[in-house]
């Protein structure tokens, strides 16, 4: 953004100063990232920098902390790992399944009370997590649930739906359904018509909203922490244990292969994102 | 219009009356494909927060325990000491009680009410035990020669104030006060009023970082929506990257950064700010919660200006300038105003969010950064007492909703944007 060369320099002081701002705040958000991955790489116990680090002494280096977390004897992380997958992948298709089918029925024009509607969908995401955690553990109690993954799972479908109906709902806000309606006039039925021309039209928001719920499910504590028993304990919930009593590097490295695994999704999100542009049409 | 005007479809059907049904059979397919996520998040969501409520005010358990009793209560003036019936119905109830091996519950809960009730049941609980009360006698006189307390009409005034099967007592006491004696409703003593502090903190909490983050927000998101394509494109990955970046993965990066050994203070030391032997603490207070909040939540205050700036026109500005305004008034006239609906998504999006935050306080904010959320989950895992988290639940929902209900009027649920 260059300056036209008749700018006072006042303004030309002031856009500066602005810049600096910007750049600032760019690095405040994004350096705290950067601070986890050399440290995850001491080779001490300790969460600081050491003498040997600071000078780039190769023996301060050490990928102990990572064989910790692969091979250690009492490490959970194997455990966590396993049930964070599987939770957010029941959870992510559980939404995807609800919250299309619910956008769909919302994008039609004929829906009734569709603002109330869409703000009761909608809630989960707005409610605090405080409370939807309290809210679901008296559920998955009495229906006896709790410390169940299928418990989590469902926990994990009502946080991860309202992202979904977002998602597809401004997918399909321009959706041109004369498409569907070619489809239904030339003999097809609307499972049909669904699965061949809207689905491949939409599937970029799809895919977007399900990304947003398998990072819900993927990173949340919350509620795991009402719900879970020591058979379910996922990711987070290590985390946040280790977090609160001692501080061990492992979970760093643990948090830098969580920081790869959200710059993959950010990637194909970001790739997802200018596709659906692309296809409805909206050029910038 | 006669029925000779009406236009008939091929069918013969008056056209209004088949396009009626029409149209409800799309109504009703609408609704059937809305149905299974709606009937799903009522049953296992919303109905599960209703329940919260009648848990907050429940207060059955004496009203079931002593239903004799209060059924001969409900003619005592409650002014004098009650009638020979009400005390025999206290003395059936009770012994029925004592059959159970529920009396000691009574007796606890009794005493909450009102100091000395352990004890003065107990007394009684050991005369039934021995058998020593004769039924054919009257049991008022046996009673209060069993205990003092039984004379009194203090106590019998304490018990009638449990008849009620619910209660706001919890409500109250989310805002430190309480039912006195005379049933008025009491202040807490001042030193001892834990729960307001915590609301006006965690108010106060979450309006500051929405300042901050807004303040933070506004610069960058106009950056973003000003610079060419390219560079925004890679600008944007430091805004969405923390975004899609775990929270528990960033607290711990400021527990890192904020720690006394950290780099923060290294940082400070280095430059000279302060000394060595001096560090100050950064985590573990308001310090801490204000700086992880604050940089956890900027996203979503950058992402709804982002999307707001992106559609005003450059040559606006350009307008203003050509027409006279220096820089600094074309901002504030017409760049300004015209970024409001994006100020209004953004902060009543941060402040939803920070108010009812949890994870990060409860691991950098010690005991001065906490917020009303660490207090509900306190009472949930470790004082058990799951009435008076879901009243303070429910207060705190009430707020969310105040302000969800505003966002929604001025922006609309359906045009939140994400990424």
């Amino acid at each position: 953004m260059a300056l036209p060369s008749y700018t006072e320099t006042r303004y030309r002081i002031w856009h500066y100063f602005y810049l600096a701002i910007c750049a600032f705040v760019f690095f405040f958000l994004i350096a705290p990232l950067f601070v986890i991955f050399p440290l995850s790489f001491n080779a001490e116990e300790f969460l600081v920098f050491s003498e040997g680090m600071k000078n780039l002494d190769p023996d301060a280096f050490s990928l102990r902390w990572y064989k910790d977390m692969i091979y250690g004897t009492k490490n959970p992380w194997g455990l966590a790992a396993k049930n964070s997958f599987i939770i957010a992948i029941f959870a992510t298709i559980g939404s995807i399944i609800l919250g299309t089918l619910a956008a769909l029925g919302l994008s039609s024009r004929h829906m009734p009370y569709k603002g109330i509607i869409m703000a009761t969908l909608i809630s989960p995401m707005i409610v605090p997590l405080i409370i939807s955690g309290v809210a679901i553990f008296f559920f998955m109690a009495k229906v006896g649930l709790a410390a169940t993954h299928t418990g989590i799972v469902f926990a994990h479908i009502i946080l991860g739906t309202p992202f979904v109906v977002i998602t597809v709902t401004a997918t399909l806000s321009g959706f041109d359904h004369s498409v569907t309606r070619a489809a239904a006039s030339l003999g097809s039925n609307p499972v049909n018509t669904f699965m061949k021309i809207t689905l491949p039209l939409i599937l970029p928001g799809v895919i977007s909203g399900g990304l947003f719920a398998f990072v819900t499910s993927f990173d949340e504590v919350v509620v795991v922490l009402f719900l879970a028993g020591l058979e379910n304990t996922t990711i987070p919930v290590q985390m946040w244990t280790g977090l609160r009593e001692q501080l061990s590097p492992t979970i760093l490295a643990v948090a830098t292969c969580l920081i790869i695994l959200s710059t993959l999704i950010l990637i194909s999100a970001e790739l997802l994102r200018r596709r659906s542009e692309r296809l409805r049409g909206i050029n910038r | 219009m006669s029925s000779e005007n009406k236009i008939l479809t091929t069918d013969g059907i008056p056209l209004e009356v088949s396009l009626k049904k029409a149209e409800r059979k799309n109504k009703i397919k609408a609704f059937v494909l809305v149905a299974p996520l709606l009937l799903f998040l009522v049953i296992t969501y919303i109905f599960p927060i209703g329940e919260m409520f009648t848990r907050s005010i429940d207060d059955k358990m004496i009203t079931n325990m002593l239903p004799k009793t209060f059924k001969e209560m409900e003619k005592w003036d409650g002014k004098e000491l009650p009638s020979e019936e009400v005390f025999a119905g206290f003395y059936y109830d009770y012994k029925a009680l004592v059959e159970k091996q529920e009396h000691g519950k009574l007796g606890q809960r009794l005493n909450k009410e009102k100091n000395g009730f352990n004890s003065t049941t107990k007394r009684l609980f050991r005369n039934i035990k021995r058998k020593k009360i004769d039924e054919s006698a009257s049991i008022k006189e046996q009673m209060m020669k069993v205990h003092k307390n039984w004379g009194k009409v203090e106590y019998w005034q304490a018990i009638k104030r449990t008849a009620p099967p619910y209660t706001l007592a919890k409500y109250l006491k989310g805002m430190d006060m309480y039912y006195a004696p005379d049933g008025s409703i009491a202040q807490v003593d001042e030193d001892r009023r834990i729960h307001r502090i915590l609301w006006l903190r965690t108010l106060e909490i979450a309006f500051f970082v929405t300042l901050f983050c807004f303040l933070m927000g506004y610069p960058i998101a106009h950056l973003l929506a000003t610079l060419p394509m390219k560079y925004s494109n890679l600008l944007m990955i430091c805004v969405l990257l923390p975004f899609w970046t775990s929270l528990l993965v960033r607290t711990a990066s400021w527990m890192i950064l904020l720690q006394q050994q950290g780099v923060v203070n290294d940082f400070f030391v280095m430059i000279g700010l302060v000394a060595d032997d001096n560090r100050p603490e950064m985590m573990y207070n308001k310090v801490g919660t204000y700086v992880a909040m604050t940089q956890i939540l900027l996203p979503f205050m950058v992402l709804p200006l982002y999307s707001v700036m992106k559609t005003i026109s450059p040559s606006l500005m350009r307008a203003g300038k050509s027409l006279g305004g220096t820089p600094f008034v074309a901002f504030w006239k017409v760049y300004f105003p015209l970024t409001i609906p994006g100020i209004g998504a953004g902060c009543l999006l941060v402040f939803i969010l920070a108010i009812g935050y949890y994870i990060t306080p409860a691991l950098v904010g010690g005991a001065s950064g906490t917020l009303i959320s660490n207090q509900i989950a306190f009472h949930m895992k470790q004082t058990l007492d799951w009435s008076f988290a879901s009243a303070m639940g429910l207060m705190l929902l009430t707020g969310v909703l105040v302000i969800y209900w505003i966002y929604n009027k001025l922006v609309g649920v359906d045009n939140i944007k994400l990424g």
